[in-house]
C-alpha cells in the first residue's frame, strides 16, 4: 500500500511538470526556439503572484487572473521586440539571448525580492486531502493541478487540431515561407504562440508556489524537469508530455521513498535510460508541433 | 487601365542580378502566360510580385497602388496568391486542412471549400488523407486550390505542369479555365508552351532574365517564339 502511495503522488506531481513542459514544448515546435529562460519566467510568475498577493490582498488563484495575462502580455512583447530580431540566424543565438535573459530575470529578482525563499498560500487548500479508502488519501491541491494540466492540454488539443489559429501554427512549423504565402505573418503568430506558452508557464508557476517554497533561482530546476518531461514523453505529442511528466514524477517520488536524498536523481537515470533505450520518447508522432 | 503592371523590375538574389528591367502587364481578368527556358527569371518574376523578394515599391503597382516589395502575407491581403514552384503542401495537414490554411486570410469572394470540391471532386474524396499520400498531380490540384481559398484577385501559378502526365495536364488547364472565368486575373508561368497558348491572351517570354518577346498568342509564329525562347 505505501508503493501504491508512491506512486500515486508521483503521478500527481507529474501533473505539474507537465504544465512546465507543455510551453517548452509548444515554442519548440512552432518555431524550433529553445526558451532557456522558460523555467526562470515561470518563477516570475510566482513572484508577480506574491505582489498580488501581498499589495492586492487577493487569494493565490485569484492571482492567477492577473498573473496569466501579464505574463502572456510578457510573451507577446518579448518575441515581437526581441526574439523575432533572431530569426533567420541560426539555432545559436536564440539559445545565447535566453540564456541571457534567464540571467537577467534571476538576477532582477534577488534584486527586487532577496533570497529568501517564499510560498504562496492558498488558503488552506494545500494541506486538504480526500481519502480513497484503505491508507490511501491524496491531496486536494495536487488532484487539482494535474486536473489543471489535462484541462490545459486537452485545450491546446483542440486549438492545435481544430482551430485556423493552431492550424496556422503547424503550416508555419511545416514551411514557413509558404506559410507566408498564405497570408500567415510568422512573426506575429510567433508572437501568439509565446503569449500563449508563458501563460501556460504563469500558472505552472503560481502553481509550484502554492506546492513548494521558491527562490530566485529555483527556475534553471524548472528547465530541466520541463526538459525530461518533453523528451520522455517524445516531442510533438502533446499527451506524450503529459505521460513524460507523470513518468517523471513517479520516478522521483519512488526513489526518494528509497532513499531521500535519490528523488531527483532517479529522475535523471530515467530520464538517462529513456534517451539509451528509446531516443524519440514514448509517444512520438510524425506531427512536429507540440 | 492594367491590373497589375510591372515596370522595370529587377531583381537580386545576393550580388547575382535574376531580372533585367522586366515590364508587364495584365488586365483585369486577363489570363497572362510567362514563358521561358530554365533560369529565365520566370519564377524569379512571380516570388517578385507576390512579395517573397524584396523590390522596389514603383516596380510592381496594384490596380495603381505601388506594393513591390510589401510582405507576402500582406499581398494575400490585398488578393495577391501564389501557387509556388513544386506545390510545397504543408506535409502534417491533412487534405481539407491545407485547404482552410488557405482561406487564413481570405477575402470576400466565390470559392469556398464546397467550390473548391466541385472544380476537384478528387479533393473531396481524399480530404482527410494526409497531404503527402497524394499523387502529384492531387498535389497540384491541392495546391491551386488552397491558393483559390483566399480568393485571389490575382493568381499567380508558378510552373503548374512540372512533372506531370500529359492527360494531368489537360485536366488542370481545363481546371484554369474555369478560374479564369470566375474573372480572376491569372499570371501562369509554364515550360509547356502549347497548353499554355491556348489558354492566355497574353504572353510574355522571357530570357536570361529579360522580356524577349511579348504579344497576344495568335499574332505569334512559331519561329519567332522559338528564337526568343531559345535565343536562335
Amino acid at each position: 500500500m505505501p508503493w501504491v502511495d508512491t506512486v500515486l503522488q508521483g503521478l500527481l506531481l507529474g501533473g505539474l511538470y507537465a504544465l512546465f513542459a507543455t510551453g517548452l514544448s509548444l515554442i519548440f515546435g512552432v518555431m524550433r526556439i529553445v526558451n532557456l529562460a522558460h523555467g526562470d519566467l515561470s518563477i516570475l510568475a510566482a513572484f508577480l503572484a506574491v505582489v498580488a498577493v501581498e499589495t492586492l490582498g487577493l487569494g493565490a488563484f485569484a492571482a492567477l487572473v492577473l498573473v496569466v495575462p501579464l505574463m502572456a502580455a510578457l510573451g507577446y512583447g518579448l518575441q515581437m521586440l526581441v526574439l523575432n530580431r533572431l530569426l533567420g540566424r541560426g539555432i545559436l543565438p536564440p539559445i545565447l539571448v535566453t540564456f541571457g535573459l534567464s540571467i537577467i530575470v534571476q538576477n532582477t529578482l534577488l534584486e527586487i525580492f532577496s533570497a529568501d525563499s517564499r510560498r504562496l498560500d492558498p488558503g488552506g487548500i494545500e494541506t486538504a486531502s480526500v481519502s480513497l479508502g484503505g491508507q490511501l488519501a491524496v491531496g486536494w491541491f495536487p488532484l487539482i493541478t494535474l486536473a489543471v494540466a489535462v484541462a490545459i492540454l486537452a485545450g491546446l488539443q483542440l486549438l492545435i487540431g481544430r482551430l485556423s489559429l493552431g492550424r496556422a501554427f503547424r503550416a508555419t512549423s511545416d514551411d514557413q515561407e509558404t506559410a507566408e504565402l498564405m497570408g500567415i505573418d510568422n512573426r506575429r503568430l510567433y508572437g501568439l504562440a509565446m503569449a500563449l506558452s508563458l501563460a501556460i508557464v504563469a500558472v505552472a508557476g503560481v502553481f509550484l508556489g502554492i506546492r513548494t517554497t521558491f527562490t530566485f533561482a529555483s527556475g534553471p530546476d524548472r528547465l530541466l524537469f520541463a526538459f525530461e518531461a518533453v523528451i520522455i514523453g517524445g516531442l510533438g505529442s502533446l499527451w506524450g508530455t503529459l505521460v513524460g511528466g507523470a513518468v517523471l514524477g513517479i520516478a522521483q517520488t519512488v526513489g526518494a521513498r528509497v532513499s531521500p536524498g535519490w528523488g531527483i536523481l532517479t529522475g535523471h537515470l530515467v530520464f538517462l535510460a529513456v534517451l539509451l533505450l528509446r531516443p524519440q520518447g514514448l509517444f512520438a508522432k510524425a506531427r512536429r508541433v507540440a | 487601365m492594367s491590373f497589375l503592371r510591372v515596370r522595370r523590375l529587377s531583381a537580386f538574389y545576393g550580388s547575382f542580378q535574376a531580372l533585367f528591367d522586366v515590364s508587364l502587364e495584365a488586365s483585369e481578368g486577363e489570363t497572362v502566360a510567362v514563358i521561358g527556358a530554365n533560369g529565365a527569371g520566370k519564377t524569379t518574376c512571380l516570388r517578385a510580385i507576390a512579395g517573397v523578394l524584396p523590390v522596389p515599391a514603383a516596380a510592381v503597382c496594384l490596380a495603381g497602388d505601388p506594393v513591390g516589395g510589401r510582405p507576402a502575407h500582406e499581398l494575400v491581403g490585398r488578393g495577391v496568391v501564389m501557387v509556388p514552384e513544386g506545390r510545397r503542401i504543408f506535409p502534417s495537414l491533412t487534405v481539407e486542412e491545407n485547404l482552410l490554411v488557405g482561406a487564413y486570410r481570405s477575402r470576400p469572394g466565390p470559392w469556398t471549400l464546397a467550390r473548391v470540391y466541385d472544380l476537384f471532386p478528387i479533393l473531396a474524396a481524399r480530404r482527410r488523407q494526409p497531404g503527402p499520400n497524394l499523387s502529384g498531380g492531387e498535389q497540384q490540384m491541392l495546391a491551386i486550390g488552397r491558393g483559390l481559398m483566399a480568393n485571389p484577385r490575382l493568381l499567380l501559378l508558378d510552373e503548374i505542369s512540372l512533372g506531370l502526365a500529359p492527360l494531368i495536364v489537360r485536366d488542370l488547364y481545363r481546371a484554369l479555365r474555369t478560374i479564369a472565368g470566375e474573372g480572376t486575373t491569372t499570371l501562369v508561368v509554364d515550360q509547356d508552351v502549347s497548353q499554355i497558348m491556348e489558354l492566355a491572351q497574353r504572353v510574355y517570354c522571357l530570357r536570361k532574365g529579360a522580356v524577349s518577346l511579348e504579344g497576344r498568342p495568335a499574332e505569334l509564329t512559331r519561329a519567332r517564339l522559338a528564337a526568343a525562347y531559345f535565343g536562335v
